[in-house]
């Protein structure tokens, strides 16, 4: 059995929090690069300058890239040779979140569903923990803004309505949200599943580098697809018009019931934070 | 063709109507800040027959939630926050002279006519913007509604503050338009 403190785990949350929300990756960088020199519209190469000068002010300075720094989502991936320490796993995580959002300046945007109350320190954050083989703790944090997540939606729908309606739920998913998700966008899409695990999914497929082809060829092709659906919409960069509504199209798909087809659209606005790191 | 055009509050009916859909503006001056609560906030007091604790008249509201200062900083992160929440209280502050907004993401049906009424504009700022919009703030201080913390009605100073035209005075819509310009299908699904 190898030993983590929980001290370990909350440091690493803390410090991944703060570098997340003010180091965007170099992948989205290199893809805004790409944007600002590609995109016809005018005013859209003027906003894919406009996140390159943001994106440098944000690290250079320490601000956030967005004053949203979001809800906290934590994939934690615990090796199952690993004896947690010191302390309560999960809390710990809380803890780091807590310490992250207090020390980095960064802002608290959650609140109790019905009184609207702030709970003063982002938490709780939403973790998402799977046990693996291994004596490894991986873990990802996840800044989600409200504007992206508040358009993304879930589809259940009848097998027979397959690919085309797979396309269909994606390509209104993107076409209904328009400007209020941020555009240039990233659409994670998970197929099968349950009603949430089709959402995770989703949200999963968001996490692959921007660049990176999906390992699957056949999966790879309908990606390709569905992204030339999305950028036919016009939509372009925060909605003003133009050939970049999406970044890239993400896929994660795994089996589902006979008698469903589960379909989630998780939006990911160009302010696409992650941090990852093992211990 | 759009153009850039600089602005300084207060505006006039002039200034505005010269606006057209997909101008550039660089605003250089104050601005007032304001989210959901302060705008439940301001039209409360309309309603009730009372003065408001800013005078709103030729003046331009920013739609934005700013993360907490570094010490010595004037601002955190402040980029504009969704813009359709404060659809159903807009009408009532462009009825007292208020001539522009800043924010991201369309308007209600509603707010667009009364832009065209009352002779005013909603202008787009870049949505995730907020460490380069940070720049541009040059001082920051709490005007009205202090209770409401961060949501507090502030008055800023800005230099060369950057949007772009998204509803003019003539009932036109960039987020409509433009994307029209570059749609290639109507969606698969239409
Ligand atoms: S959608 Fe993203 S970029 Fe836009 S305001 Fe929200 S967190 Fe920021």
């Amino acid at each position: 059995m190898r030993q983590i403190d929980a001290t370990a785990i909350t440091e690493a949350v803390k410090e991944l929090a703060m570098a997340a929300n003010y180091q965007l990756g170099e992948d989205v960088i290199a893809a805004l690069r790409r944007g600002a020199e590609e995109e016809e519209s005018p005013a859209g190469r003027e906003i894919f300058r406009q996140l390159l000068e943001n994106a440098r002010i944000a690290s250079k300075e320490r601000y956030p890239l967005c004053q949203d720094c979001g809800l906290t989502v934590v994939f934690a991936e615990l090796g199952q040779e690993v004896h947690i320490v010191g302390g309560d796993f999960t809390e710990a995580i809380q803890e780091g979140v807590r310490q992250g959002y207090a020390q980095g300046y960064l802002r608290k945007s959650l609140c109790h569903p019905l009184t609207r109350q702030n709970t003063g320190d982002n938490t709780p954050a939403v973790v998402h923990t799977e046990i693996v083989p291994g004596d490894r703790l991986k873990l990802t944090v996840v800044p989600k803004g409200g504007g992206s997540e508040n358009m993304s939606r879930v589809f259940m729908l009848k097998p027979a309505q397959g690919w085309p309606g797979i396309k269909e739920a994606v390509v209104t998913t993107v076409r209904e949200a328009g400007p209020n998700p941020c555009p240039p966008v990233i659409v994670g899409v998970g197929i099968g599943g349950t009603l949430e695990q089709a959402a995770l999914l989703a949200k999963k497929a968001l996490l692959r580098e921007l660049g990176r082809p999906n390992p699957d060829p056949q999966l790879a092709g309908l990606e390709a697809e569905l992204l030339q659906a999305v950028n036919d919409l016009g939509i372009g960069p925060q909605g003003l018009g133009g050939r970049f509504t999406a970044l890239e199209v993400h896929l994660l798909i795994q089996p589902c019931h006979i008698a469903s087809l589960p379909v989630g659209v998780n939006l990911q606005c160009h302010a696409a934070r992650h941090k990852e790191t093992v211990l | 063709m759009s153009k850039t055009v600089k602005l300084v509050p207060p505006l006039t009916d002039e200034e505005v109507t010269a606006l057209e859909m997909g101008d550039q503006v660089l605003i250089s001056g104050v601005l007032y800040t304001a989210r959901d609560a302060a705008h439940q906030r301001l039209v409360d007091l309309l309603a009730a027959g009372r003065e408001l604790p800013v005078d709103l008249s030729g003046q331009i509201l920013y739609y934005v939630g700013p993360s907490p200062a570094r010490p010595g900083r004037v601002i955190g992160a402040a980029g504009p926050t969704t813009a359709s929440r404060m659809d159903t209280y807009t009408p009532a502050l462009l009825a007292v002279g208020l001539k522009a907004m800043i924010g991201k993401g369309k308007r209600s049906p509603e707010v667009i006519a009364a832009l065209v009424q009352y002779k005013a504009v909603y202008l787009g700022a870049t949505g995730g913007a907020g460490a380069l919009l940070a720049q541009r703030i040059k001082k920051a201080e709490v005007v009205a509604f202090p209770e409401l913390g961060p949501e507090a009605v502030h008055r800023l100073e800005v230099e060369d503050f950057p949007a772009i035209v998204v509803n003019d005075c003539l009932g036109r819509d960039l987020y409509e338009e433009g994307v029209r310009r570059f749609a290639r299908s109507a969606g698969v699904t239409r």
